[in-house]
């Protein structure tokens, strides 16, 4: 098969370039408009990098900008001496880390719960219902977040209070909030990413969970033995896409359900660019937060990867 | 096969454990479908749980008067009509050139494309930039900027690859050209992945705003119905929507709130339980290699 097809290619392969070109000159022309969109709109951008190093000043075309003191890294000794950064690298940490810990592993556990539900229609259903909130933008679930979770009016806190708890400031106090951002990623993402689980348990060979039903293993023994380990590879691919990510923040998240009570928590690097950036138009010094963001994200990627090649797994490249 | 007891009583347990994660997946909106469909007495009085008590539409007859929350939906519709068009023309013609082993030059054109996936400029290069193209501030800039997802690249990619080349061969022997090959071949049979990135794309749209807060500053006529949201949502006293008497009733703010935060969920709920079995093979896909 594989000669076959290899034996059908090769004479396009011998094709002169003005014959290529006839045959084959159409897929430039589809790939023209994408490359040209990923030059002007991913690569042009990188241009402005070169800000980190300038002068704030954008009325001037950028070459001419002249470059910053200190030898160009003025900005990036600023940044470190400002505290509202400093701020913002702790909160975006803190809540990656929470994230990483809390987080990752929920959409594992929903899928071995799911994976084990025999009833079709029943699974169906839920898995349609799981999905839901993945749909749902971050302002609106900050709107239901903002209703549901209202000191006094609250369902949550009416609940609570016909139990006799005090109602919890669950957006209004920065410690509650930290954990009801948490809380709010897991309700609407962990129901999405079981897909990528539940794709990967159907990869598992039938014959491992026979020569486990053999053995005499129950449900948890064959969940153990079974099932995660299969899961293995995809866990770990994940695990590495999500520590790449440790210091690059989410907008729309924390700025849809923060607030002025909690930014000591909320402020994160992302909110930070903006508000200093777009805003406060320090153009230089939110460059130079974004390439420190960006460099640290490409250095843990790649950390990551290796050290999970280390150990033996495939790694994402 | 016999069920031994303990796993009958594991099925019900299992069972029981998802009933309560589709309720606590449900109880938000229902809480809030239920209040906006209710009157402001019993809203006052916490009566209102998850069945609406009162039941009255006046909340969604005034957001439908109001004219700047009518109009940001509907251009918020129209524009994501026209994003998820041109994002899925983009994607086709970013990803099947990328199938044909003998295209010169491929493994740069991966590359290219690959890379801007680990490293991104960031939010301001990338504000300075559309504001020298002069695209702050119009209604291109809500369009062009994201059209095209690298990840969805990836997926629209590797579901080509799936296709078996022999089709593709036995085209191009009869004389069919790449784009003969693509419309007659490959899109007839990629509908389940294309409804799956076009799902996601038009997601997307609908969905963000931050783009429009980063780069929409004069022009409110361009504020897509999230941000319009954002900010009825925000401002507890001021609502712009429902210049009604009554417009200074706490609950009659709160009705009104809850009928915008419905009005832009809805949609969406429509659509995407039909895509189900669509999306699961395209998220699938994109693990594959991501």
């Amino acid at each position: 098969m594989k000669n076959t097809q290899a034996a059908l290619r090769r004479p396009h392969k011998k094709l002169s370039w003005r014959n290529y070109m006839k045959r084959y000159g159409t897929l430039y022309l589809l790939l023209l408009l994408p490359i040209i969109f990923f030059i002007i709109f991913r690569y042009l951008p990188m241009a402005y990098i070169t800000m980190a190093f300038k002068q704030n000043n954008i009325i001037k075309p950028l070459f001419e900008v002249p470059w910053a003191k200190k030898h160009g890294m003025e900005w990036f000794i600023k940044a470190f001496k400002n505290r509202d950064f400093l701020f913002a690298i702790k909160n975006t940490v803190t809540l990656n880390l929470l994230d990483l810990v809390i987080g990752f592993p929920a959409p594992i556990m929903l899928a071995l719960l799911l994976n084990e539900l025999n009833h079709r229609s029943f699974k169906r259903i839920t898995q349609t219902v799981i999905y839901l909130p993945h749909f749902l933008s971050w302002i609106i679930i900050s709107g239901l977040a903002l209703r549901l979770l209202a000191p006094t009016d609250g369902l949550i806190n009416i609940l609570l209070g016909k139990v006799g708890i005090a109602p919890i400031p669950f957006l209004n106090k920065p410690n509650w909030w930290t954990g009801t951002y948490v809380a709010l990623g897991i309700w609407k993402e962990a129901g999405w990413n079981t897909i990528i689980y539940l794709a990967a348990i159907t990869g598992i060979s039938p014959e491992l969970y026979e020569a486990a039903a053999v053995d005499g293993a129950n449900r948890l023994q064959r969940i153990w033995h079974v099932t995660l380990p299969g899961l293995r590879p995809t866990i770990i691919t994940l695990l590495i896409m999500n520590l790449g990510r440790i210091l690059g923040s989410e907008f729309d998240r924390p700025y849809a359900l923060s607030n002025k009570l909690v930014t000591s928590a909320s402020n994160v690097i992302s909110i930070f660019v903006y508000q200093n950036g777009i805003k406060g138009s320090q153009f230089s010094l939110t460059t130079a937060v974004g390439l420190f963001q960006s460099v640290i994200g490409v250095f843990f990627l790649l950390s990551a990867n290796s050290l999970a090649k280390k150990f033996g797994e495939r790694g994402v490249w | 096969m016999i069920k031994s007891r303990a796993s009958k009583i594991g099925d019900i347990v299992i069972i029981a454990v998802c009933c309560v994660l589709i309720f606590i997946c449900l109880v938000p909106m229902l809480n809030v479908l239920a209040r906006s469909l209710s009157s402001t007495e019993y809203l006052i009085r916490n009566e209102v749980l998850l069945w609406p008590k009162g039941f009255n539409l006046d909340a969604y007859t005034t957001v439908l008067k109001d004219a700047k929350y009518t109009h940001s939906l509907g251009f918020t519709a129209v524009l994501t009509v026209v994003c998820t068009l041109l994002s899925m023309a983009m994607t086709i013609m970013c990803a099947f050139p990328l199938i044909y082993d003998n295209l010169r030059g491929r493994a740069f054109f991966n590359g290219f494309i690959l890379l801007t996936m680990y490293f991104s400029a960031g939010t301001i290069p990338h504000y300075l930039l559309l504001k020298n193209l002069k695209m702050l501030d119009t209604v291109w800039v809500l369009i062009v900027p994201n059209c095209l997802s690298v990840f969805n690249v990836i997926i629209m990619r590797s579901f080509f690859y799936g296709i078996p080349d022999s089709l593709r061969e036995a085209a191009e022997i009869d004389g069919a050209g790449p784009i003969r090959t693509l419309i007659q071949i490959y899109l007839p049979l990629s509908t389940s992945v294309m409804a799956t990135l076009a799902l996601f794309y038009a997601v997307g749209r609908w969905n963000g705003f931050s783009d429009a807060l980063l780069y929409i500053k004069n022009r409110q006529d361009l504020y897509p119905i999230q941000l319009l949201l954002y900010n009825i949502l925000q401002n507890t006293n001021s609502i712009e929507i429902g210049t009604q008497e009554g417009f200074f009733d706490p609950g009659v703010g709160e009705t009104l709130k809850m009928a915008t935060v419905m009005f832009a969920t809805v949609p969406i709920l429509l659509i995407y339980p039909w895509l189900q079995r669509y999306f699961v093979t395209g998220v699938t896909i994109g693990a594959v290699k991501g």
